[in-house]
């Protein structure tokens, strides 16, 4: 029976699937730099919430605390890693900068080994959200809850940034053509550096707030990044209110899959990619790619 | 260097090591296999990312393919070796025409995404399917045939099935053929008004390098007597990529250097550090920042012209 928890278990977990894939999203519509080390950053960024809330706790509300720590530690790496890398590679074909950040993923990964072992952690709940809400309808858990809160208002947060701000305005202008932009007398290096690390910082908050829901263990960058992918390709790369659908979408499959072929849902996470693929390369909110 | 040269030397060198036995070091010849297992697998690769010009982040579900299924088609089905090995290849060649089929239909960035997500779908499944892989406790006790059970005898196979692939991957990389593919890579839209079929090209050519990847697996599976979910995680793909790369793009033995490279520096480091993937990835960023055309580079063999365009001109245009 797929009733209303599962339906919630599926719009919290495709909501915050969507906070990790904006990300990786927004960083190719501006840099055309396709972030393999973004799974790495949400791994890290777990991994530093996990560390804060050990040092410091998670009463008085010391979590979010951690959170916030961990999208400043994640947007500080991703920023030193563009000015002083990545941004090198922009002129050179891209199997270069795809490799750079594969690289990267290979780093993350051991940095976290080296720290934290690999063996699976865990961080509880926050105190003000354990328990459970009822809605009427159903009882569910707070936390749950919570998510999908934080996936909408990233939503309509990053929607009016891109639209109603003037750095927004800037982003998208980057996006467009880079050179008129320059010539306008925008600082594009620093527009790319800033883009680059406020990807970073979704990608180390949406991994902090993961935390709680799932086990901290290695492997979990592929999982994500894997995701990520299946939802930009359905979506579309560059494509905000793609990356929000296609999340939406494989939330529900997955809860949809895990009632119905528990252990295999994944497989269903495919088949609604290769579906896509075969009737629309270029995915749903995608523009149609030259010479395809 | 001419062809008939190249075609001179590799002889001379395959001769030579056929001796490589008479060393009488069971660890050298082992170490030996394993090298040549790998080169043809990042030959293989090499093709399509090379030749081809499409970077696959996925190809080590070629090689896990045809390593389940050689292991599969021996140990359960009690097949003989000789029929087991190109049943894998069959296999193997069925499996990535239908992934090539969708990957290849995707350019550039998209391509990569997707055969990495394939990748991963093939892990997964060789993970979950326990009742014909073992799962994650792996495929165990590979039946090896008797005449393939020494270290000797058994390394002499695989240089003679390494050697003959090899051939194969190399008369397909001259061939009108192979010179389609770097027309495709080059420019996807001329080459489409020169009344190519650059999809179906680039599928045949996901297909081949799919197919020989495949054989590296079923050499794999009766070298290691046994195979794990692992030989088709990302970081395995990642490996031979990164032994493309190191070798040099582009160059046709370059890779083959890069495989050597790599393997040898595993084993020299094994006893170090067990941080094998942190490694890898200094390797890869030092070769992509100071030396991007690989070793071969160093030699003065240089990449093809197309991987040294402004990004994005290539792919658009």
């Amino acid at each position: 029976m797929f009733g209303a928890i599962q339906f919630l278990n599926g719009l919290s977990y495709g909501l915050s699937l969507f906070l990790v894939a904006a990300g990786l999203s927004i960083i190719f519509g501006v840099l055309r730099v396709l972030n393999f080390a973004h799974g790495g950053f949400y791994m890290l960024g777990g991994y530093v919430a996990y560390e804060v809330v050990r040092r410091i706790g998670m009463e008085h509300g010391l979590f979010w605390v951690a959170v916030i720590v961990a999208g400043v530690v994640l947007a500080l790496v991703a920023a030193g890693i563009e000015r002083f890398m990545l941004r090198q590679l922009y002129n050179r074909d891209q199997i270069y900068q795809l490799l750079f950040t594969f690289a990267l993923v290979l780093l993350i990964g051991d940095v976290v080994r080296i720290f934290w072992s690999t063996t699976a952690l865990s961080v509880s709940f926050p105190p003000e959200l354990r328990g459970a809400q009822n809605l009427g309808f159903t009882i569910y858990p707070r936390y749950r809850l919570f998510l999908c809160v934080v996936g909408v208002v990233a939503a309509v947060g990053l929607w009016l940034l891109f639209q109603r701000t003037r750095w927004g305005r800037i982003i998208r202008a980057a996006t467009q053509d880079r050179e008129m932009l320059s010539s306008l007398g925008v600082n594009v290096p620093m527009v790319y550096l800033a883009v680059f690390a406020g990807g970073g910082a979704l990608a180390g908050i949406s991994g902090a707030l993961a935390a709680p829901a799932l086990a901290l263990r290695g492997g979990m960058d592929a999982e994500i990044i894997v995701e990520c992918f299946i939802v930009v390709i359905i979506g579309g790369l560059g494509s905000l209110w793609g990356a929000f659908i296609g999340a939406l979408l494989i939330g529900q499959l997955r809860a949809i899959g895990i009632t119905f072929v528990p252990e295999w849902e994944i497989v269903l996470i495919y088949l609604l990619m290769i579906v896509v693929l075969v009737f629309r390369p270029w995915g749903l909110f995608g523009k149609k790619q030259a010479g395809s | 260097m001419k062809a008939n040269m190249q075609i001179a030397l590799l002889a001379a060198l395959c001769l030579g090591l056929a001796l490589v036995p008479l060393s009488g070091s069971t660890y050298l010849v082992y170490l030996a296999t394993q090298i040549l297992i790998f080169i043809l697998f990042a030959t293989s690769l090499n093709l399509l990312v090379g030749y081809g010009g499409l970077i696959s982040f996925g190809h080590a579900a070629f090689f896990a393919i045809g390593g389940y299924s050689n292991a599969i088609l021996l140990t359960t089905y009690g097949v003989p070796v000789l029929l087991a090995l190109p049943g894998a290849m069959v296999v193997t060649a069925i499996l990535s025409a239908i992934i090539g089929f969708f990957c290849v239909r995707l350019t550039a960035y998209y391509f990569s995404m997707l055969t990495l997500a394939f990748g991963q779908l093939v892990w997964a499944v060789a993970f979950k399917w326990r009742a014909v892989t073992g799962g994650d406790d792996g495929f165990l006790r590979v039946a090896v045939p008797e005449w393939l059970a020494t270290p000797s005898s058994f390394y002499l196979f695989s240089l003679l099935v390494v050697a003959l692939a090899v051939a194969v991957l190399w008369v397909v990389a001259h061939s009108p053929l192979g010179r389609t593919m770097m027309a495709i890579r080059e420019n996807e839209t001329r080459a489409g008004f020169l009344g190519v079929n650059t999809r179906l090209v680039q599928l045949i050519t996901f297909t081949i390098a799919g197919t020989f990847a495949g054989l590296a697996g079923g050499l794999f599976s009766m070298f290691n007597r046994s195979l794990f979910p692992n030989s088709a995680w990302w970081l395995q793909s990642a490996e031979v990529l990164i032994m493309v790369v190191l070798g040099g793009i582009g160059s046709f033995f370059g890779p083959m250097v890069g495989a050597l490279a790599l393997i040898l520096l595993n084993r020299l480091t094994l006893q170090l550090t067990e941080y094998w993937p942190a490694l890898l990835a200094i390797i890869l960023i030092v070769t992509l920042f100071f030396f991007p055309n690989g070793i071969a580079g160093l030699f003065g063999s240089r990449p093809a012209p197309g991987l040294r365009d402004e990004r994005g001109e290539k792919s658009d245009a």
